[in-house]
């Protein structure tokens, strides 16, 4: 689960990171008093919207930069309107865009120099790590490619947490000293405990700068969680917002279903993720091009298949569908009386190939065979990725 | 030979009064898989009844090990709990905990695995299909079913298989059977991003087992684990392999149903680890219907009779 830059500063604040003074507005009303809380001067405005490279990015009426520098508060109060409600298109969000339905203002900090860090999970030692650089305010993995020795790990002992030996071994390779490294130590050390405390699953400031006076300051925020740990962080989960969701994904998730739009026009309705994966895979390999990811899951019922119908179709991209499902355990019969049941209720106008495979699977051809419903067998994936592809071409 | 487990190996359920669990002990004692115990915290003293089985519940791990020589425990207890039920297995000292349990936090896992540094127990999982060692029954009876695959697809022979996916691995089992091609042990590692065995360790142990004689690994987008037994496989495995990675479509970072499926970096996407596998001498299978097929060229190849 993703949130807002606004919210995830709020979580810094609450662990003593510390983040330039800023305030979240939702309406033109808003603007004064959210500015009212800032002092007078050069002020930021931020678009808060679940998608990076929003400075570079465009509205759809073309004015230019979802983040904006301004010199006075009156500035940026103009320059809010034109963010609120307009839609935003960045390198992240697609041609679509996102609507922009906060704004953020922070004070605008004199920039001493700019650093990079991140929190997430090291997959190859099953440890959290802490990646660190000089490096800050720029594309991650370019320094990476281009200068991987200014790229700093620090990977941590879970059954002892984060050793201060490792920090101040950091702040040294980061060439802080003073008062300076102090602040850092103090930051990095909060970070990683609202890492920990919050199941996040991954907390990326970049950047991170100091100021002429000495301060250390989380310029962005980009903090996701784990989905798996939101049943015992409440709090978190109030920070949802669904208006960043695409609305078939958040009804595929009240019946169980795992969802993702895709740009493509084949709907495909698979059980198992990794069949449902390869699914999408080997319909592009047959020339085709899949509309969506959908995996029903292991135990799927007749309802779950009439709501998986329902939320495909409601992709008005989609020009053919492909079911695909091993029953293993699951009876295929099943399966085949809840495509029936589906495609009456939705009333199917486009072309349909089933492919039935595992428990029962004779019943089920027989099921979907003596429906009378207008739809292609295929015997293996293949097969039937061949004769989708075929169809909707 | 087999590995992990075999037709002998007597197992525990941890959760076998829940409806998961419960639907698929009924399932493993029908394939004569020696389900010897059940764990329920306060349930100890009960029975689990089916079909003629009368399978004892224990209040915790080790008393069911100690009262019935259980040395491998399935694990279906829900999410919240799983990460314990994992370290009651490696403080009653058991050979192998099997971890079906979808949707365990990271950071449990990331504990329960800091934990078992050193422990002797193994942990497979979690968020698998778990593991199956066939029989030679009919559909497979007789054999060892610690998990929820479907055991008829299978059958006894000298193929193994190791997949993060299950229902991959059931399309790749399929189609070896449907060749008259029998398996020793397919193992399902899991879909999360820490997991107890990697795709290497269970190469390894294929590699080792001489009644293995060719092998498919099924992997998928996300971290740099097929990828390492790739490079293994390349220096010290001499057996046919066969390799299939499954989300060249996805999306960069989107997490495709599975929390270890999600595009990170250059090195992680499906284009690259098959670059990586065809370097390293595994025959790639272009679909997933072309799992079994890929398998057989390879063994041509070598000349390894696979039946």
């Amino acid at each position: 689960m993703n949130i807002h830059e606004f919210q995830a500063k709020a979580l810094f604040e609450k662990y003593g990171v510390p983040v330039p003074r800023g305030a979240a507005a939702t309406t033109p009303e808003e603007f004064t008093t959210a500015l009212a809380q800032l002092p007078e001067g050069p002020t930021m405005v931020k678009s808060q919207i679940h998608a990076g490279g929003r400075g570079k990015g465009t509205f759809k009426d073309g004015f230019k930069g979802g983040v904006k520098f301004c010199k006075t508060k009156h500035d940026a109060k103009e320059i809010a309107g034109k963010m609120l409600g307009n839609v935003l298109e960045t390198v992240q969000t697609g041609p679509a865009g996102r609507k922009v339905q906060t704004v953020y203002f922070t004070v605008a900090s004199d920039i001493k120099k700019e650093y990079y860090l991140a929190i997430l999970l090291d997959r190859a030692t099953s440890r959290p790590v802490i990646v660190a650089s000089t490096e800050g305010g720029v594309e991650i993995e370019k320094v990476a490619h281009d200068t991987p020795e200014k790229i700093h790990k620090v990977f941590i002992d879970p059954a002892y947490g984060l050793a201060d030996f490792q920090v101040r071994d950091l702040i040294f390779k980061l060439g802080f000293s003073g008062g300076e490294a102090k602040n850092a130590g103090k930051l990095i050390r909060s970070l990683y405990a609202m890492y920990w405390d919050t199941d996040a699953a991954m907390i990326e400031v970049n950047p991170l700068i100091t100021t002429p006076t000495g301060d250390v300051l989380a310029l962005d925020a980009k903090v996701s969680f784990d989905d798996n740990a939101l049943f015992r962080h409440p709090d978190i989960v109030a920070l949802r917002d669904l208006n960043e969701e695409d609305p078939k994904e958040i009804e595929a998730s009240k019946f169980s279903l795992s969802y993702i739009a895709l740009d493509g026009n084949i709907a495909c309705l698979v059980n198992g993720a990794g069949l449902a994966m390869s699914t999408m895979d080997i319909i592009k390999h047959f020339g085709g091009s899949p509309a969506n990811f959908l995996d029903v899951g292991g135990g799927a019922s007749k309802e779950q298949v009439v709501a998986a119908f329902k939320i495909i179709l409601g992709d008005a991209n989609v020009k053919g569908i492909f079911v695909n499902i091993f029953g293993g355990i699951m009876d295929c019969n099943v399966i085949a009386q809840g495509i029936v049941e589906a495609v009456k209720e939705v009333g199917l106008k486009l072309p349909l190939v089933v492919r039935l495979e595992g428990n029962n699977v004779a019943a089920g051809k027989a099921t979907l065979n003596q429906s009378g419903l207008k739809l292609v067998s295929g015997d293996t994936m293949a097969d039937a990725a061949q004769k989708i592809v075929k169809l909707v071409a | 030979m087999a590995i992990l487990i075999s037709p002998e190996t007597k197992i525990m359920i941890q959760g076998i009064t829940g409806e998961f669990g419960a639907r698929h002990t009924k399932l493993s004692l029908d394939y004569g898989t020696q389900v010897v115990a059940g764990v329920t915290p306060g349930k100890g003293g009960q029975f689990f009844e089916h079909a003629g089985h009368k399978v004892p519940i224990f209040n915790s791990v080790a008393d069911a090990a100690r009262a019935t020589g259980a040395t491998v425990s399935a694990i279906f207890v829900p999410p919240p709990f799983a990460a314990d039920a994992i370290l009651e297995c490696v403080d009653a000292g058991l050979d192998l905990a099997v971890a079906i349990t979808e949707g365990i936090p990271v950071r449990d896992m990331v504990r329960v695995k800091r934990a078992m540094q050193g422990a002797r127990t193994r942990l497979v999982g979690p968020n698998c299909p778990g593991l199956v060692t066939p029989g030679t029954g009919e559909g497979s009876k007789g054999g060892c079913r610690i998990g929820i695959a479907p055991g008829y697809i299978h059958r006894r022979g000298h193929v193994g298989v190791v997949s993060r996916s299950g229902t991959l691995t059931y399309e790749a089992v399929f189609q070896l059977t449907s060749k008259n091609i029998g398996q020793t042990t397919c193992v399902g590692i899991g879909g999360d991003p820490v997991n107890g065995t990697s795709h290497l360790d269970v190469i390894k142990m294929f590699n080792d087992d001489p009644e293995t004689h060719g092998i498919i690994m099924i992997g998928e987008i996300g971290g740099n684990a097929e990828v390492e037994a790739a490079r293994w496989i390349k220096a010290h495995c001499q057996k046919p392999v066969a390799g299939f990675i499954a989300g060249a479509t996805a999306p960069a970072g989107r997490r495709m149903g599975h929390a270890g499926a999600i595009v990170g970096g250059a090195e992680d996407t499906a284009a690259a680890k098959i670059a990586v596998f065809r370097e390293c001498g595994i025959e790639v299978a272009a679909t997933p219907s072309d799992m079994a097929d890929a398998l057989l060229r390879a063994a041509q190849a070598k000349g390894v009779n696979l039946s």
